[in-house]
């Protein structure tokens, strides 16, 4: 009893959260994988248990692999862009320059912008119109002398194009991650490392950099879940055009559409399992992280 | 004991927190017609007619709706997006989360089977008996939609797919004598557009496409032959075909720059910038009426019209509806919609407005002027057709993966693929 005084009220204040999680999360994700392993292929019948058969067919269908080569080329792009570009920001920033407050305020603004409104406008900004029908980005490179492009109509690279909405908006959040591990390099190290004579590119590539190792790591994890989930940008951007296909566009097709529950929860699962692939490492490396300190 | 108190009191709060969730979730389906602040009950119409034209013709039949009804009101609920795709996906989880609005839009035909099998629709056919309405509508449209002798659906109006819209002045300037009637002519009319260095053919979003090849199938192989397509067993894998998706992709070597939606892409004809597209008549209200809604373009002068290539004498139709689902809220409020809809009052004002002709016999022919007049006098003598990409021929999974194979073949440009993916789409979805 007396135990139980201990561990009870913590444990009935988490309770409420732990069983929402349980039902809504969790008990939802074992759901989906519950359908997905089911032959539920449109809205009326009950669906018979056949295994990982769903996980296998879905690779024999020529857009399943369009909607991965484009969702791994937007996530190249994107986590990249917006690695380097924040970093970028976040190098200049530490440089203490005037008004670093603003620019730091102006770089992170587009986080207050839902990927939908982001879309909308890049839409637009990304008009595959050239010449004399050029708007937005083409009218302004016709302008300064720079090639039109398709942008995100392009056969070949129109997912790289449709990564820019994306680092457009990402990337003031990574450079505040960085520049918050920017400052926490303890400036006695730095100057260490100056006295032993080290250059000022030195510093950062050796004293510096190695300390912003986990910071990296979380914005990786970061970027890639919400890369590897991409739905809204898509949609606002293009709609469910075959060209912009992703694998929760394709997974809204074939569930709205296509009326094939099993399918879709397929892809879901599928997106799921990306999306732990990334994250689950992290965990473990975090969790190991904390015992050792 | 007071953390205790604390623990128990927060975890008795979280858990009434979301049992009163759980009950307003819960409650809404049994939920009373909601009433505006004078008393007067809603009625929720789903649609998406949001663009110029089309939400000029709702709100036409919205007034006479709410003068005959003083006790309700019009909740205006629709959807943007050109042929309903959006609005589809959100309908489609209404429906589910047992929802519906009093009144949904859908294509009459193929599209409804789906909501039908599924349970969501009421039969109708007791309203078509109670204002006799299988006595005003064509005989052939009743058939059509009827699903083992029931009516799930009200006509409003019939849309004709096949329409070739061209600028009557880029083409006298690439020097084409006139609209192409076959599909050789429509080719080496493109090819003269080329050499004058306007888009010879502008097309939309990838349904816009599918919308083309509709039209390019059904003149390559005929009424007949097309038809035969959507009956159970059908050789998508014929030489007829593989012609026909062989013209569709000569054809598309002439389009332009894919543009966000229809509409854009008809407004690069009427601004001279394109000599042909090929796009249901809805385009016509949108050329024709005045700027806020439409271009204010001239007919015959600034843009012109003609059956497109090789379909003459075929109205490869469409018709948008009005539903009754199961568990509507205001049920009442429905019916009186849904009567003014299939009325003639209702029809009349709704049409000239959306460019299309009303489902009914009896309409009044003056109203329907220029295109519309053309049409009406189709309608009466052509062989009927039904769409692919607005519902009439295709369920919806058929028309998904249609939709898809096209959309491939867009990148791949494999015709070959083309063919195979829509014989695969015909085995796995034709009834």
């Amino acid at each position: 009893m007396r135990r139980a005084r201990t561990w009870l009220p913590g444990l009935l204040l988490v309770a409420p959260s732990i069983v929402l999680i349980g039902v809504f999360v969790y008990g939802m994700l074992g759901w989906n994988f519950r359908v997905a392993m089911t032959d539920q292929h449109d809205a009326v019948s009950e669906g018979k248990f056949v295994g990982l058969q769903n996980f296998v067919d879905i690779w024999g269908q020529p857009r399943w692999h369009l909607s991965v080569n484009h969702a791994i080329v937007f996530t190249i792009v994107f986590v990249l862009g917006a690695l380097l570009l924040g970093w970028l920001l976040a190098f200049l920033m530490e440089k203490g320059i005037r008004g670093e407050g603003t620019f730091r305020a102006i770089y992170l603004f587009p986080m207050a912008i839902s990927f939908v409104a982001t879309g909308i406008v890049w839409r637009w900004l990304m008009n595959s119109g050239t010449q004399e029908r050029a708007v937005g980005l083409n009218r302004l490179f016709d302008w300064i002398g720079l090639p039109q492009w398709q942008w995100f109509r392009d056969p070949d690279w129109g997912m790289a194009a449709m990564a820019l909405p994306a680092i457009w908006q990402m990337s003031g959040y990574v450079m505040a991650l960085f520049l918050a591990g920017f400052r926490g390099v303890p400036e006695e190290l730095r100057e260490a490392a100056r006295v032993d004579g080290c250059t000022e590119w030195g510093v950062y590539r050796h004293v510096v950099l190695p300390l912003l190792r986990p910071v990296t790591l979380s914005a990786l994890i970061i970027l890639g879940h919400i890369s590897l989930k991409v739905f809204d940008l898509i949609v606002a951007v293009s709609g469910k055009q075959i060209i912009t296909d992703v694998p929760a566009v394709f997974m809204w097709v074939a569930v709205f559409d296509s009326n094939d529950p099993a399918k879709g929860a397929t892809i879901a699962s599928y997106i799921v399992l990306s999306v732990a692939i990334f994250v689950i490492p992290y965990l473990i490396w975090s969790v190991r992280k904390e015992r050792r300190s | 004991m007071r953390r205790w108190l604390a623990a128990v009191s927060i975890t008795m709060a979280s858990v009434l927190g979301l049992a009163a969730c759980g009950g307003g979730g819960g409650g809404q389906t049994a939920q009373a017609p909601a009433a505006s602040g004078d008393g007067k009950q809603q009625v929720e119409v789903f649609s998406w007619w949001t663009g110029p034209g089309e939400a000029d013709g709702l709100q036409a039949m919205r007034k006479i709706f709410e003068d005959q009804n003083p006790n309700y009101t019009f909740f205006d609920a629709a959807v943007a997006g050109g042929s309903g795709d959006k609005a589809k996906a959100l309908l489609q989880s209404k429906l589910q989360a047992n929802t519906p609005p009093d009144t949904f839009q859908g294509h009459a035909g193929a599209e409804l089977q789906g909501y039908i099998k599924a349970g969501h629709l009421e039969d109708l056919t007791p309203l078509y008996d109670e204002l006799k309405l299988k006595d005003v509508f064509p005989a052939q449209l009743v058939e059509q939609i009827s699903v083992d002798g029931k009516i799930y659906s009200v006509p409003v109006n019939i849309h004709r797919s096949n329409v070739l819209w061209f600028n009557p002045s880029v083409l006298k300037e690439a020097g084409v004598a006139g609209a192409p009637k076959t599909i050789e002519e429509f080719l080496a009319a493109l090819e003269k557009v080329k050499a004058t260095g306007k888009i010879p053919l502008s097309i939309g979003s990838e349904w816009t496409v599918t919308h083309l090849l509709e039209s390019v199938l059904l003149g390559t192989l005929g009424a007949d032959a097309y038809n035969a397509l959507f009956k159970p067993g059908a050789d998508w894998n014929g030489p007829q075909v593989t012609t026909a998706l062989q013209n569709f992709a000569k054809i598309m070597e002439y389009a332009g720059d894919p543009q966000d939606d229809w509409q854009p892409a008809a407004k690069q004809v009427a601004d001279g910038q394109a000599a042909f597209t090929i796009m249901g008549d809805w385009a016509y209200g949108y050329f024709h009426n005045p700027p806020e809604g439409g271009l204010g373009k001239t007919s015959k002068t600034d843009f012109d019209w003609a059956p497109s290539p090789g379909t003459e004498g075929t109205y490869l139709w469409l018709s948008d509806s009005f539903t009754l689902p199961k568990g509507a809220r205001n049920r009442d409020g429905a019916m009186a919609w849904l009567k003014v809809a299939a009325g003639k009052e209702g029809q009349d004002a709704f049409n000239p407005k959306k460019g299309s002709i009303p489902a009914r016999k009896d309409a009044d022919q003056s109203l329907y002027t220029d295109y519309l007049a053309d049409a009406l006098k189709d309608w009466s003598s052509d062989k009927l057709a039904g769409s692919i990409q607005h519902g009439v021929a295709v369920n919806q999974p058929w028309l998904a993966a249609i939709n898809e194979a096209v959309g491939l073949y867009l990148g791949s440009k494999d015709v070959k693929a083309l063919q195979q993916g829509l014989a695969d789409a015909a085995t796995a979805n034709a009834q």
